[in-house]
């Protein structure tokens, strides 16, 4: 066995082959059917129903919504990792296990929920309505239902690489000084700036998969409030799979892309770690 | 791609900052009060107002109404497929996790961070794209459609299907709780009880297992609540049928756009409930402090 160290510990060949198995007929398998249906397809019929009006329509408001909603959780989730770190407040440790509700919390309740609060008449919608906002079902629904959704994952991001800030270097900047600000800008943004970016690929990469939470808030009209995964699920109810397969495979390999992105953004940030403690 | 959780004793510098000069100077409080201002106005927009609505909705008419909602045989149908199915996914799962962690966190081999990627896949994909990939497989005009037929089995639109989608979606997460868990535990106790003589199995369950106890059972909860909470991949397969496909997330969106808010919001109350004795399970874990990373 050249694929691997030896080691006393017996379990090698059952567990990694179950594994495989297992992975293999779950996993791998079934994804690589949608790929092979959509690859099966005619191009040209593969390129009418990506590029036709209705998916571009719908890639705007899911990538548009879902950058936006990165975006805000990555300002208001610095805020929040920052409180959480820096601060301590009443309350403080329910409010740090409360950032992982969303992540529990299954979308159909979260949709419901939102759409409650921010209708003409929730709690939060009244108080809009008058200002000439409207929230629910609208493509501001759609950012706020995928600001919730992702929400733990870049605060969950910042809140380890904020705890990791030379306070020392904080404190010499200070006594030589720098305002607070130009201590912000020079010594805890760059020491955060990987979690920051990780933080808001992992919210983009929830964010524009997701379904059950933004169609109970979104309007679901076709080009105006229809994101990517309803106008599959859609084709799949036509019993038009091939075009729901075509569409699958666009967001599959954006999904790809940021994981890629993402895996590269963790190496980044560990070889800056690794060179810091040096 | 969950995200990284730190160390409770680590998550506040607060300590630190108790011989640190200059702290409590008149700006230094006002940054410190609009961060907390913040935080906390935007957690009670987003997080507190609609998990109080739920309560608040499903209530709306009364303690004896809310009770009523589940006394309807449809909403006691959908309650009873989402137990049956949490009951079927979730064992297959932490026993696959099981087996991931153990070939991953004990032994060296080519391909590991491979393999490791391939089985966070789920947590990359769209819930509707995990669904899809079952009606492909299996559906009518899929590719064992016409075989499946013949045969007279039914996979989409029925139990197996919604079963398959629910499996797909939640597998990674026993596995990937374990992992980190396990290889930092090391393998030097499980070393030793081999080389004293013990079997694997005997080694499994009188080692290995009261180590990771905590860190499994925050996985085996995480993925009985993603089991039971999941919508989009059921939703595809499902097919919706009243009493007999309808898993509690669906049965929501049902009562909901049929304006039954009083039933839509107690099922709800119930999922919610759940995501709530999730999260205490994994503070009394991270208590323990046998979950670290």
């Amino acid at each position: 066995m050249s694929l691997r160290k030896p080691s006393v510990l017996p379990g090698f060949g059952l567990t990694l082959g179950f594994t495989t198995f297992f992975l293999s007929a779950i996993v791998l398998l079934p994804l690589a059917a949608l790929i092979l249906a959509a690859a099966s397809m005619p191009w040209s019929e593969l390129v009418r129903v990506v590029l036709s009006p209705r998916a571009l329509g719908s890639y705007r408001l899911s990538f548009g919504a879902s950058a936006l909603a990165a975006t805000i959780n990555v300002v208001f989730g610095f805020v929040i990792a920052w409180t959480l770190v820096r601060y301590e407040f009443p309350g403080r440790k329910l409010i740090d296990a409360l950032i992982d509700m969303p992540f529990a919390l299954p979308t159909a309740v979260s949709g419901i929920a939102l759409t409650t609060v921010f209708a003409q008449h929730g709690w939060i919608g009244r108080y809009l309505e008058p200002l000439g906002i409207k929230v629910a079902y609208t493509w501001l629904g759609v950012t706020v239902a995928l600001t919730l959704i992702s929400m733990p994952f870049a605060v969950r991001s910042l809140q380890p690489a904020l705890l990791e800030v030379q306070r020392d270097l904080e404190d010499a900047a200070e006594t030589l000084g720098a305002s607070r600000l130009y201590a912000f800008r020079r010594i805890i943004l760059p020491a955060v700036l990987p979690a920051l970016l990780t933080g808001f690929t992992l919210s983009f990469a929830r964010a524009v998969g997701e379904y059950g939470s933004v169609i109970f808030i979104a309007g679901n009209l076709p080009m105006k409030t229809e994101i990517t995964p309803l106008l599959i699920v859609i084709h799949l109810e036509q019993f038009d799979y091939r075009g729901a397969a075509a569409l699958g495979m666009v967001m599959l390999l954006i999904s790809f892309a940021v994981l890629l992105t993402i895996n590269l953004l963790q190496a980044w940030g560990r070889r800056r770690h690794v060179r810091a403690a040096h | 791609m969950a995200a990284t959780l730190p160390r409770p004793e680590l998550i506040s510098a607060v300590a630190a900052d108790a011989a640190r000069p200059g702290q409590h100077t008149w700006t230094s409080n006002l940054v410190r009060w609009c961060f907390i201002g913040t935080s906390l106005a935007f957690l009670a927009a987003l997080l507190v107002a609609p998990l109080a609505t739920v309560f608040a909705m499903a209530f709306a008419r009364g303690v004896e109404a809310y009770f009523a909602s589940f006394a309807d045989p449809d909403t006691a149908a959908a309650i009873r497929l989402t137990l049956t199915t949490a009951a079927v996914v979730v064992p297959v799962n932490t026993v696959f996790g099981l087996a991931a962690a153990w070939a991953i966190a004990k032994f060296e081999f080519r391909g590991k961070s491979v393999l490791i990627t391939l089985i966070d896949l789920p947590l990359a994909v769209s819930p509707v794209i995990s669904g899809m990939i079952f009606v492909l497989l299996f559906g009518l005009h899929g590719w064992f459609g016409v075989w499946l037929q013949e045969h007279a089995i039914s996979i989409i639109f029925a139990l197996p299907g919604i079963m398959l989608a629910t499996m797909f979606v939640t597998f990674p997460y026993v596995a990937r709780e374990l992992i980190p868990l396990m290889q930092q535990l090391g393998n030097d106790e499980e070393e030793a009880a081999i080389t004293l003589g013990a079997g694997g199995w005997l080694t499994f369950f009188r080692v290995t297992l009261p180590k990771i106890r905590w860190g499994l059972l925050y996985g085996v909860i995480l993925c009985n609540a993603r089991a039971m909470g999941e919508f989009g991949a059921v939703s595809v397969v499902s097919g919706h049928i009243r009493g007999l496909t309808n898993t509690m997330p669906l049965h929501i969106e049902i009562l909901y756009n049929e304006y039954h808010f009083v039933g839509a919001f107690a099922v709800a109350s119930l999922l919610t409930m759940l995501a709530a004795l999730t999260l205490a399970v994994k503070s009394l874990v991270e208590r323990t402090g046998y979950r670290r990373r």
